[in-house]
């Protein structure tokens, strides 16, 4: 079937199977791979996009289902050529390590700030507790993402 | 020593070079590798632990009409194939042909046009088994009457692996006669884990018939290792074999071993004429890649009343699952786990390692570690404190009292290692400080006055990393030595290639200061290439702790290369004696006239320009290394967990984590401390949750992240780091390697702090992982049953 979604702002279509996920549309017939795959049973939030707005794991969701959505990936974080503060405060912090839970960790945070622009390091804790990071011990990602709260105005400035 | 004398420019805080692609989606995974025609491949897998193959039937899988290809064991059998050496001078089945010998087991490979029509058409495969018994318990395994499960192995009649020991049983027998106290452990399993990287592994394999060149993208954390197996195992020419390791998604020791997929793969694209890409899924992952520890340890130690450690044996029955595949240096089947006597000054130490096959999947990686350390570490360090509980000594006073003194380096255990340096009381000291020791306990002593259970553990480790010396150490025959080469370019821009490969660890970065350092050129100046083996010098990959110790040396030294021949050039340029020359950083200068000198970059210019080089010296800038290294390093730490147990869930809260890392120098403290922070996560998952297991049909029980419990940001705390710094006196930059430390040193601290909070039950040990059912049962009955 083809299916069309509006992708960081774009509509793109493409011709896949009704039972394709979200994660793989996006990775294998769109060629997107900054969305990550990393475990069978929705636990380890490497593929979380944001679907009108709210992080979800796409590998949860078929593709055809967010027809009609607007989804957001990592490729869509950068705007202009400015970097999203998250962007910024992962490097600044030193929030990524192999690179692979970032992407998903990054939207995640950008959600939260959405809602919630100055959030407590527990809130930023619960925020991400649904994805896994197996490089970083969590400590710098919360750093990140509070460097992205404290700087979002000047990055974005 | 750097640093003390003129200020580096290399070392520091540098923002990591590799960021800017990860941040932005553009890191370039396995899995995302593309190309024109590509298939794909799916691994059919044993539903049972053992099992005879009566008949494998493919004609309906071969029907699909996504299929491309169906290759089982047979077919592999023709070509010589259906078996491959391990790391440990065994054989592992690459699709098995007789037998299946764990759950999980390669069986068949599916090729299909696209991923879901593979994964379709394995349910179309039909396999008869006869279900043989099994064997999951390693302590039944050598039992009379026990099942052979390598019976493809000529005249074999147990599941024996090997027997190995070190250090001297009769010193030991001696010492244990005399000493005031002995005391003698349960048995300490150290369970089977799982390094579970969130990338899972996978491969792309091109072959091109025309040109006879291979080229593969795997997930390896060892490129120039696998290619030379696979020119040993499936007779390519080396000089066709192009193993690339692109960016990598975490390894932790599991993308050391070659798996049965990426042989597949390959022959996958030589049968089809078309690159064939496997990925596996998490499944796969933990139910078939190399795990890691599954130690059963009993421990005797020895004292005087007075405190002072006399005597250490350790007896270890080791489950290496069906096919030995361990990765570790071939003269010690047991890896370094004889560095059990850990930071102290003993009389006499022994151990004996016996191990056995059993049903269930193969492995025994290094996990964040340097092989079989972390074993180590728990052991001696849990009986360490179970000694201080016995003679009534706080266990960190017992540990200063042991510790070998710091005018005591170079120092040769026991067991034969010689300690490079270290001065432990002083890094204990800081991490007392840090946590504010002596106020903990006041706090406990109060709250257990008002029923609360509050526990602090200490761990002290001392990890041996770097592997190795290339006179005693070898991955199948590969001396462990690793290549460097810089090249400078006229415009004085370097490039650096190195036979390592991070997974995350940051060589990018960390490697340009190296450079920078030595050469005083800024570090992004440097550019490092590295996990392709066209690209790359041959060296042994990224284990072990081993990228900084081996080729981060490798790295110095080629700089230095540099340095010398840039120190001609300059004499050349200056017209004065090499000898008149004096080196400041980025720069050579006359002695007594600085302002007449020439920087590196000038050099460079010169190197590749018209100056007539003096005699013997070549043109350009360029230089190689191969670094064996004379010892291997010897980081160490000291660790204080503080928990807070609920005796009615039996939950453990780590409430704080405090580490003190002795990594010799430290090229970037960022990267380092981000090192010891992912250490930590993994080390207090091992304690309290990751668990491999099984039933007694050795269905594999965790085999998905439901299942199998890896922290998320609510287990951990928010670490407390500290440092001491005690350089390697014989690394050219005095630095260690710390990647896996926090990984050792971390589980006896939570273990010990879980059990000083019991000890109002009179629990004196509770097996890992500590999950709150165990807890709660440790309170009712004051000990916990093993693991299975
Ligand atoms: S891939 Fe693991 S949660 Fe989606
Ligand atoms: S940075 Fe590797 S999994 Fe998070």
């Amino acid at each position: 079937m083809q299916i069309t979604i509006t992708v960081n702002g774009e509509p793109r279509t493409a011709e896949a199977e009704p039972r394709t996920l979200l994660v793989h549309f996006l990775r294998d017939n769109l060629g997107m791979k900054g969305t990550h795959w990393g475990c069978d049973t929705s636990n380890c939030g490497a593929c979380v996009v944001l679907v009108d707005g709210e992080p979800v794991k796409s590998c949860t969701m078929l593709a055809a289902m967010a027809e009609g959505h607007e989804v957001r990936t990592v490729e869509g974080l950068e705007r202009d050529g400015h970097l999203d503060p998250v962007q910024q405060g992962f490097m600044e912090e030193h929030g990524l390590q192999c690179g692979f839970c970032t992407p998903g960790m990054m939207l995640t945070a950008r959600a939260l700030l959405d809602s919630n622009p100055n959030p407590t390091d527990d809130e930023i804790r619960v925020a991400i507790s649904g994805q896994i990071c197996r490089c970083t011990g969590y400590k710098n990602i919360i750093k990140s993402v509070r460097w992205a709260a404290e700087h979002g105005e000047e990055v974005t400035a | 020593m750097a640093g003390t004398t003129e200020r580096p420019t290399g070392f520091g805080r540098l923002k990591r070079k590799e960021d800017p692609r990860f941040i932005r989606g553009q890191g370039h995974y396995v899995d995302d590798v593309t190309l024109p025609g590509m298939l794909h491949g799916a691994v059919l897998r044993s539903p049972l632990a053992h099992a005879r193959i009566t008949s494998i039937d493919t004609s309906a899988a071969q029907q699909h009409p996504k299929v491309r290809a169906v290759i089982t064991g047979k077919d592999l059998e023709a070509q010589g194939l259906a078996w491959m050496p391990t790391l440990s001078a065994d054989t592992q089945a690459v699709l098995a042909t007789d037998k299946v010998r764990f759950q999980g087991q390669e069986v068949a490979f599916v090729i299909a046009d696209d991923e879901y029509a593979a994964r379709d058409a394995l349910e179309l495969i039909d396999v008869d088994y006869e279900p043989l018994p099994v064997v999951v318990d390693p302590r039944t395994a050598l039992d009379a009457g026990a099942p052979v499960i390598r019976d493809d192995k000529d005249g074999k009649s147990d599941n024996h692996i090997f027997d190995w020991e070190a250090g001297s049983e009769e010193e030991c027998d001696r010492v244990f006669e005399d000493a005031d106290v002995t005391l003698v452990t349960q048995e300490i399993p150290f369970q089977r884990v799982h390094p579970a990287p969130l990338e899972t592994c996978g491969a792309v394999a091109d072959y091109d018939a025309v040109t006879g060149k291979l080229r593969l993208w795997c997930t390896t954390q060892a490129p120039h290792a696998h290619r030379t197996l696979y020119a040993l195992v499936a007779g390519l020419p080396e000089h066709k074999i192009q193993v690339i390791a692109p960016d990598i998604g975490g390894g932790f020791g599991n993308k050391v071993p070659i798996y049965p997929g990426y042989v597949c793969a390959i022959v996958g694209s030589i049968v089809t004429g078309k690159p064939v890409k496997w990925m596996e899924d998490r499944t796969e992952n933990l139910t078939s890649t190399g795990f890691a520890r599954d130690y059963l340890m009993r421990g005797r130690i020895a004292a005087d009343r007075d405190g002072k450690i006399r005597a250490l044996r350790v007896d270890v029955l080791a489950d290496h699952g069906a096919f030995n595949a361990t990765a570790q240096p071939s003269k010690y089947p047991a890896g370094f786990f004889h560095i059990f006597t850990g930071s102290y000054d003993l009389e006499a130490a022994y151990c004996t390692v016996k191990g056995v096959y059993t049903n269930k999947a193969p492995g025994g990686v290094a996990y964040r570690c340097s092989f079989r350390v972390t074993e180590a570490a728990y052991l001696v360090e849990r009986m360490v404190d179970l000694l201080a509980d016995e003679l009534e000594i706080d266990p960190v006073e017992l540990r200063m009292k042991n510790f070998i003194k710091k005018e005591q380096f170079p120092y040769t255990t026991r067991t034969g290692w010689v300690y490079d340096s270290g001065d432990y009381a002083a890094t204990m000291n800081e991490a007392l400080r840090i946590a504010g020791y002596d106020e903990l306990r006041k706090e406990q002593a109060e709250k257990r006055a008002r029923g609360e259970y509050m526990g602090i553990g200490c761990s002290f480790f001392t990890e041996t990393v770097g592997a190795g010396p290339k006179k005693d150490m070898d991955i199948a025959g590969l001396g462990m030595a690793d290549g460097a080469e810089l090249r400078v370019h006229p415009t004085g821009k370097a490039v650096l290639r190195i036979s390592v490969k991070t997974q995350g660890q940051g060589h990018e970065t960390t490697f340009a200061q190296i450079v920078a350092e030595e050469l005083g050129i800024p570090p992004e100046d440097v550019e490092v290439v590295h996990g392709d083996t066209d690209q790359t010098p041959f060296g042994l990959g990224t284990y072990g702790s081993r990228s900084t110790p081996v080729s981060g040396a490798a790295t110095a030294m080629v700089s230095r290369k540099i340095r010398d021949k840039a120190r001609l050039i300059a004499s050349a340029a200056l017209e004065v004696s090499p000898d008149d020359l004096e080196w400041e950083r980025g720069r050579w200068f006359v002695k007594g006239d600085p302002e007449k000198g020439q920087t590196i970059q000038e050099a460079a210019f010169a190197a590749h320009g018209t100056l007539t080089l003096p005699e013997g010296v070549e043109g350009h800038l360029d230089a190689e290394a191969v670094y064996d290294p004379p010892n291997l390093t010897y980081p160490c730490g000291a660790y204080i967990c503080v928990v807070d147990v609920d005796p009615g869930t039996g939950e453990v809260k780590i409430r704080r984590f405090i580490a003190v890392d002795d990594c010799g120098v430290r090229i970037n403290p960022m990267i380092v401390e981000g090192q010891v922070h992912g250490g930590l996560a993994e080390g207090v998952g091992i304690a309290l949750m990751q668990h491999i297991a099984f039933d007694d049909q050795g269905n594999c029980l965790s085999g998905s992240f439901m299942d199998y419990l890896v922290p998320s940001s609510m287990e951990v705390p928010d670490w407390e780091l500290g440092e001491t710094v005690t350089p390697s006196p014989h690394h050219p930059i005095g630095a260690k390697g710390v990647g896996e430390s926090s990984n050792v040193g971390s589980p006896p601290a939570v273990v010990n702090a879980v059990v000083d909070a019991l000890e109002p039950f009179g629990v004196r040990h509770v097996d890992m992982p500590v999950t709150p059912a165990r807890v709660w049962e440790a309170i009712q009955h004051g000990t916990t049953r093993p693991p299975q």
